[in-house]
């Protein structure tokens, strides 16, 4: 071999092999779009959302509007598909207008904490030693409480409310989602290109901007991703506690809890607003898994 | 280009590029007791010319690559004084750290961690430029023109992420990253080590024809003794966090002075059957760097070692010009005492 | 071992401690000022001059977290605006009721999970792992207290098989276990809160078995000739830390899930309590109730990493 050789040109072995450059994202799609059941319950979870954008044009009658003499009515009563509450207002139009609340208090929280707790836990992470043992240690605190806990005694002591619920359920989920940030942080923040660019003499948030970010933002999407059922099944437990919504709002925790006084009388009835509940966090749970899988490329 | 014309040369083609004086780094070691310390570089020193190659050679664990990070000021030293072309880094009148990194740049083994997995490489190579205050689209420019330089079709590549490359690839990426923003100085930590034996002869051999194109200077770090002889013109031998030799490339590995160097040539199998070898010629563990053997660091692993190795610790002999070949053992010091030195 | 302990014990101080100041600052967190949550509406001046010297409520945060600190530290948790009982006794009085729902669904609960999650874990990929992977996404989904109310509905309402609500005629002084009468008011809140983790436990020790079968001791276990039931045995013993890990944690979520399972079976535990006081805006009693249940739970997770280090010794090292 030469060793005055000129710039050599692309080496025979070195060729490219005939696939499509897609890249981490193109990669996470292309899986999504060939997992049937995450497609499946991903348009559930479409179908639910534009139910709540469009409940006043599907839904049949006013959820607010009260009769006396239409109490308590079984399915199918006079136009009532599913019958009616316990002040006579059509029990469909309430659960149709109730995915509001719902899906309102499940993302709201997860968003803020995603922001906050994130941002927190990516500057414990990169930031190391002092800084992070100060957070870290603040976060064990709040994590030493059982999240339901945790939830009903911020919210109990400032009082129901729909912002009192989600401002408590963001407290809660703050913790964890700075736990997820920190540890992705803390382990992009050892390997060899931060290093690398570090030795560029870049600034440390111009690293952090372009090198952690991209790196952590994938983990702490997958766990938003799984706390919004949580966040759905919290808060809808808050609302049945009569924290979180309060009436006469339409929510399906609160629906529950006051359709129960009657579970004698209209069982079926009864048992719907959990059921939406329940479709609603499961839908949530599986396409937060169809994620998860998709987004856990190896590089 | 050649040295003389370069304008960023202050001092001229005499004045050493890089001189390191006494450098020290000690970690507190972990789990040990609170005292323990791991002492990965001690005390070295050494100069390193305008234009040549020096490799750094040694097992694993000897403190290279935390000498390399404290070149770079990745880590702060403990002790020591760096000079680069004779201004002291980070001193009050001399060059500043960022300054230096302008002018020094490293190149690391591959791994799976060199690069960043979500970005495509071509942004990787552009970072060093934008950060150095050009616009995106200049510094992806001169990314793309720095792939080719290193045979990577920057359409083909420079889109691609890490993962769609093989190993050489991304070792021409990293060499790239690393000459994107112009350096004087290159540091080679493992550059080759994690390649293929033909790939790795086509990097080295893209390593000295960008080192002719750029005029640039060298340190290149490995423990394949026949990867430092192909490409160094001067060698550095270090162990336990000393350096225990060093001299002319062709001198070390023609007639080694140390004993530990005798030996790491002696562990290479040879080819030739008649010049197999008897004994094991380094036996024991390398002793931990954590409370490191007293006197000579090469003491309990030496067939010569007598008392005074382990009393008092040899100095490195009288380093004088650039072809100087010394080393760090008693046996060279007449006045040492051991039975061995020469007389 | 016993520094281990030591060590771990340390550890739990600075978290009771930081515990104890979120509760502590509950009734800051409620509207208003702190006297007047903490006292009746028509308390009198004296009550008010006295509780306000008493708790330091005109010196600055510190002390008066310190004061409370105090009162709390000698069981005083205040009084309960409801009731006007001591907030101490309300809670343990509950709590005892709590623990004996607990006490009975713990055990099922881990048991039912274990045996799940074993079963799938030895047939991964099987139509029982199917099985019990979706039975444990259907587990998480759920809001355990619907799953109460549907209990409700089918055994209690639909077949009247069962008691609905309540504790039983009697009520929760003479409740005894041992009578039908009595016992047959705990089935459906315990199999409602037995239900909870029931999902997460299966989950975790079907991934546990998993990856141990995966191992290659597993491989020279089974080249020895020994039997499958054997290696199971083998199997099950190497995957029990981690999940005792998640047992413990699921304990304290019982504690806190509690409060729905008991307010939809008025069950008067702390739970119920806790879902009274909410209502009733009884901030002393939320916050003796959240102290307590709190400190539950550090303790419980406290003991789980102990008995965890005695299973697993590779857990003490690190």
């Amino acid at each position: 071999m030469s060793q005055t050789a000129a710039l050599p040109a692309t080496f025979a072995d070195e060729t490219s092999p005939a696939e499509r450059v897609r890249g981490y994202w193109g990669t996470v799609g292309y899986r999504l779009r060939h997992d049937p059941v995450t497609l499946f319950f991903g348009a559930i979870v479409l179908l639910i959302v534009l139910m709540a954008i469009f409940a006043p044009l599907l839904a049949p009658f006013d959820p607010y509007k009260e009769s006396v003499v239409l109490r308590l009515k079984p399915w199918g009563y006079r136009g009532h598909t599913l019958g009616t509450d316990e002040l006579g207002r059509d029990l469909l139009s309430r659960l149709i207008y109730g995915a509001r609340s719902s899906l309102l208090m499940g993302l709201v929280p997860v968003a803020i904490a995603t922001f906050l707790g994130g941002t927190l836990g990516v500057i414990g992470g990169y930031a190391g030693r002092r800084v992070n043992a100060v957070i870290m240690r603040t976060m064990d605190v709040f994590y030493a409480f059982p999240s339901v806990l945790l939830a009903v005694a911020i919210s109990g002591a400032m009082g129901g409310g729909m912002v009192n619920g989600m401002t408590a359920l963001a407290l809660v989920f703050i913790p964890a989602m700075c736990r997820v940030a920190e540890t992705a942080t803390a382990q992009v923040r050892s390997l060899d290109f931060i290093e690398a660019a570090r030795a560029t003499g870049a600034g440390t948030l111009t690293i952090v901007r372009y090198h952690v970010l991209g790196n952590v933002l994938g983990p702490v999407f997958i766990y938003a991703s799984s706390l919004v059922s949580v966040s759905i099944l919290l808060a809808s437990g808050l609302s049945f506690l009569g924290l979180g919504v309060k009436p006469p709002t339409p929510d399906w925790g609160l629906m529950l809890s006051t359709l129960r006084q009657s579970i004698y009388v209209v069982p079926l009835s009864c048992a719907l607003p959990g059921a939406a509940i329940f479709v609603t966090s499961i839908c949530f749970n599986l396409v937060s898994d169809g994620i998860r899988s998709a987004m856990d490329v190896r590089l | 280009m050649s040295a003389t014309a370069d304008q960023r040369d202050i001092g001229g083609p005499a004045q050493p590029l890089l001189i390191a004086r006494n450098l020290a780094k000690h970690f507190a070691a972990r789990g040990a007791s609170k005292s323990a310390r791991v002492r990965a570089v001690d005390d070295v020193s050494f100069t390193l010319f305008k234009g040549e190659t020096l490799g750094i050679v040694g097992e694993s664990g000897c403190g290279k690559s935390t000498l390399a990070r404290l070149l770079l000021h990745l880590i702060q030293r403990d002790s020591g004084e760096l000079i680069f072309d004779g201004e002291p880094v980070g001193a009050p009148r001399g060059i500043t750290v960022a300054a230096l990194r302008r002018n020094v740049q490293m190149v690391f083994q591959d791994s799976y961690s060199s690069l960043n997995p979500r970005m495509p490489v071509q942004d990787s190579v552009a970072f060093g430029p934008f950060v150095h205050g050009r616009r995106k689209s200049e510094a992806r420019r001169a990314a793309r023109d720095m792939l080719v330089k290193v045979g990577l079709n920057p359409d083909l590549f420079g889109p691609r992420y890490p993962h769609e490359l093989s190993g050489g690839q991304k070792q021409r990426v990293n060499i790239a990253r690393a000459l994107a923003i112009e350096p004087r100085m290159v540091i080679l930590d493992e550059a080759v080590s994690a390649l293929d034996k033909s790939v790795e002869a086509q990097v080295l051999n893209l390593l000295r024809a960008l080192k002719q194109q750029f005029n640039l200077t060298y340190l290149f770090i490995s423990h394949d003794l026949n990867v430092v002889r192909y490409i160094s013109d001067r060698v550095l031998v270090m162990y336990l966090g000393r350096v225990v030799e060093l001299g002319p490339s062709e001198a070390i590995f023609i007639q080694p002075l140390h004993p530990y160097t005798r030996a790491l040539l002696g562990s290479q199998p040879s080819m030739d059957p008649a010049h197999r070898i008897e004994q094991p010629p380094v036996t024991g563990d390398p002793p931990s760097p954590i409370d490191p053997p007293s006197g000579c660091r090469f003491h309990p692993r030496c067939p010569f070692a007598e008392p005074v190795c382990a009393q008092r610790s040899p100095e490195l002999g009288a380093w004088r010009e650039r072809d100087s070949h010394v080393a760090a053992c008693h046996m060279l010091d007449p006045a040492s005492g051991h039975s061995k030195a020469m007389q | 071992m016993l520094a281990y302990i030591m060590r771990r014990m340390l550890l739990a101080i600075p978290i009771a401690f930081g515990v104890s100041v979120v509760c502590f600052s509950l009734v800051y967190l409620a509207p208003g000022d702190p006297l007047s949550v903490i006292l009746p509406a028509d308390a009198t001046q004296e009550m008010v001059a006295q509780i306000r010297h008493a708790y330091g409520f005109d010196r600055p945060l510190p002390v008066q977290y310190l004061f409370w600190l105090g009162h709390v530290l000698t069981g005083d948790f205040g009084m309960s605006i409801a009731t006007r009982r001591p907030v101490i006794l309300e809670v343990t009085g509950a709590l005892s009721n709590t623990f004996m729902l607990t006490s009975f669904a713990v055990p099922l609960a881990f048991g039912l999970g274990y045996a799940m999650g074993a079963l799938a874990g030895c047939f991964p990929g099987r139509a029982v792992d199917r099985l019990v992977t979706g039975a444990a996404v259907v587990g998480v989904s759920l809001p355990n207290y619907w799953l109460g109310i549907v209990l409700v509905i089918i055994f209690a309402v639909e077949f009247m098989a069962l008691p609905a609500t309540g504790m039983g005629p009697k009520g929760s002084a003479q409740f005894s276990l041992l009578r039908w009468s009595d016992a047959q008011y705990m089935i459906l809140p315990v199999v409602t809160l037995a239900l909870i983790p029931v999902g997460i436990i299966a989950r975790t020790t079907r991934a546990a078995v998993a990856e141990v079968l995966n191992l290659d001791f597993v491989t020279t276990l089974r080249a020895k000739g020994l039997s499958e039931i054997a290696v199971i045995r083998h199997v099950l013993k190497n995957s029990a830390p981690q999940v005792l890990a998640v047992m413990g944690l699921q304990f304290g979520y019982l504690m806190g899930g509690s409060i729905l399972i008991e307010t939809v079976f008025t069950w008067p535990g702390s739970g119920f309590m806790l879902s009274k006081a909410i209502i009733n805006r009884d901030i002393p009693v939320l916050q003796g109730t959240i102290l307590f249940l709190s400190m539950i739970f550090v303790a419980t997770n406290l003991v789980v990493d102990l008995l965890q280090s005695m299973i697993d010794p590779r857990i003490r090292r690190s």
